[in-house]
This record gives structure tokens, sequence and C-alpha cells, in this order.
């Protein structure tokens, strides 16, 4: 066995022992813990952004820069592959 | 131990990813192995936002008798689980541009022959 | 890709409307039901992913020039960011919602708890709603149709 082999499964075990101890400490499924900011969106998204669709409020709204680096990322993705292709188009 | 098995699925699906970047030697599996580990991330997103008998945030013909907030899901993880899936194609797509350009570079896809750079 | 059979081709002829109108849908009605400019513009790119399979990426390649579908993307993204500084201009916060509540274009705003669809409120969501659709749109069926006429050809050169 090589040496890559065997610190792939060394890596690979110590990631899977700390996974599973590690959700053990989370809140359990079902019962969210800090719901403050959630819960100010839901009761204001209809008075303040005019909207019955409180995840489109969130990212237009709410959270534009997200939504701006999103669309900044989704550019670069196309700038990339069109670089990469360069030579194929005619 | 019930109320966690969700959470051992997303753990599940991350490791099946890992696996595939760290112990195959073929480029199209690692990618797939990269979009397996994104999906138990994404998955994981879903569910720390999951309230129980949820429904979703979205006010257009609500069902009778819900009282919101505490019968309906956080929207803040899902919109960045929504951010998270557009960023996931783009950085798939990507991936799969470079390595078919790999491909028609060395004639393989085994990134243990992948070397010229080193030799 | 080349061109499949014509059985694949008829059903993708039968298709093609359906998937069109349901991503356009969803874009349209991104502030009233689940979905949005990703979601709708995803269904629209598979549609035309449809396309590309059925009839094969030298023909789509042909009638289609990337170049404008680059154009189309960079518009989306420029009106996205219009929309932004606007909110700067009109309401002093980048990304401010200026429409939502002024009794214009989008302006209503609707009553608290469970309503029916009113499809004119939102404010400016709508608007960037159109703007990221055109944007995903050209994106991912630019990324598709490059990718399947890279695959397709021989010589790249």
């Amino acid at each position: 066995m090589e040496k890559r082999m065997i610190a792939g499964i060394l890596v690979f075990s110590l990631l899977a022992v700390f996974f599973f101890f590690g959700i053990f400490q989370l809140h359990p499924f079902g019962e969210p813990g800090q719901v403050q900011m959630d819960d100010y969106i839901i009761t204001h998204t209809q008075n303040e952004t005019g909207t019955n669709n409180g995840v489109t409020s969130v990212v237009f709204d709410y959270r534009g820069f997200d939504t701006l680096g999103e669309a900044t990322i989704l550019f670069s993705a196309v700038a990339g592959v069109l670089l990469i292709f360069r030579r194929v188009r005619h | 131990m019930i109320e966690y098995i969700p959470f051992i699925a997303v753990v599940a699906m991350i490791l099946i990813g890992l696996y595939a970047v760290v112990f195959r030697r073929n480029l199209i599996k690692i990618v797939i192995g990269i979009s397996i580990i994104e999906s138990g991330v994404n998955l994981f997103l879903i569910m720390l936002g999951y309230r129980e008998g949820g429904v979703a945030p979205i006010f257009t013909s609500l069902p009778p008798g819900t009282t919101y907030p505490p019968e309906m899901v956080l929207p803040v993880p899902q919109a960045l689980t929504l951010t998270s899936i557009v960023i996931g194609v783009a950085v798939l797509a990507l991936m799969l541009s470079l390595v078919m350009h790999i491909y028609r570079k060395y004639g393989t896809l085994d990134v243990r022959k992948i070397r010229r750079l080193k030799e | 890709m080349s061109e499949m059979t014509k059985i694949v081709k008829t059903t993708a002829n039968i298709l093609f409307p359906f998937t069109m109108i349901f991503g356009l849908y969803v874009i349209v009605h991104g502030h009233l039901t689940p979905g949005g400019g990703f979601q709708g513009g995803a269904i629209v790119v598979s549609g035309c992913a449809l396309l590309l399979v059925a009839y094969g990426s030298s023909w789509v390649f042909d009638h289609i020039k990337d170049k404008r579908l680059a154009t189309f993307e960079s518009l989306g993204a420029i009106g996205f960011i219009t929309i932004a500084f606007l909110g700067l201009v009109f309401s002093a916060v980048f990304f401010g919602n200026f429409l939502t509540g002024s009794g214009t274009l989008f302006g209503t705003t609707p009553a608290t708890g469970s309503t029916l669809s009113n499809f004119n409120t939102g404010g400016v969501l709508p608007l960037m709603n159109f703007a990221v659709g055109v944007k995903v749109i050209a994106g991912l069926f630019v990324i598709v149709l490059v990718m399947a006429h890279a695959s397709s050809i021989k010589e790249w050169g």
C-alpha cells in the first residue's frame, strides 16, 4: 500500500469520526436554534417588500448583495467557459 | 437518536463524495464526488431551517388555520441554498470544461498520468 | 452531439413549447409562487437542452449565435445592477425597494396574512426576477451550447 493511500484513509476516517460526533451537538431536527431574524422576516415581508413570497423577498431585497455576488459568479463562469473554448467557435 | 437521522444522511452523502474525491482516479468521478458533497451541504442548510410541521414561507393561498411565524420554515437558509445551487452549477460547468480540455491535451483522465508539469 | 431519430425530434417538438411556457410562468410569478428568476431560467434552459439533444449541436449553433447570447447575459446583469442603483437614487439605500407602496408599477401592498395572488405587488422584485431570468437563460444556455459544440467537433485548433 502506497503512502498516498494511507494518508487518504487517515484523513477520511478522521473526518468521518469528526462528522459523526459533531452532528450530535446540533439542535435536533425540526427545532432550529436562533429564529429571531427569520421571525422578523416572516412577519414583516408583506408590509416591507409587498411580496407574498418570503424566499424571494430575502433573495432580492433583504440579502440583495448575496444575489449580486451570485450574478457575478455566474458571469465569470460564462466568461471562463467561453475563454476555455475560444478556439472552438467559428 | 431518531431526530438525528437526517443529519446522519447528510454525513453519509458528504462522506460518499469525499470517498470519490480522495480515492478515485478518474477526473469525471472526482467531479461527481464534488457535486455529491455540494448536494449534501445544500441538504444540511435546508435541514437547519426546518421547523416541525412548517409550511413554505409563501403567503399566496396559505393553508387556512396556519399560525405564522411558528408554523413556517425559516426563509433565510432557503435563500442561501438557492444561491449555493446556482454557484454549484457555475462551478460544475467550469470544472467539466477544464476536464474536457485536459482530455484533449493528454488523452487520458487518470489523475496519476496527468503529470507533464512535474517531469 | 449529432441529431437523433424522428421519434426524438417529434417528442421534442411537442414538449418544447410547454417547457418554455412553464419556465416563463415560473419567472414572471416569482414574487407570488415558489420559483423565481433562477429556477425558471433553469427550466427554460432544460427545454433548450432538449432541443440540443434532439437536433444536434451544429443545427442549434447555426441558428443561435453564442455571441448574441453572451450579450443577453451581460444585458441581464446590467439591468440587475441598474435597478439596484435606482434604489440608491430613489430610496437612499443600495438595493432599496423604491417601488413598493408607491401605487405605480408593481406598487400595491398586499393585505397581511393569507391572500390570493395579486400580480401588481412586489415593488422592484418582479423587475429583478425578469433581469435575473434573462441572465440565467442566456448564461446557462451559452455554457451548454458551447460545451456540446466543443464535444462534437474533431479539431480544436
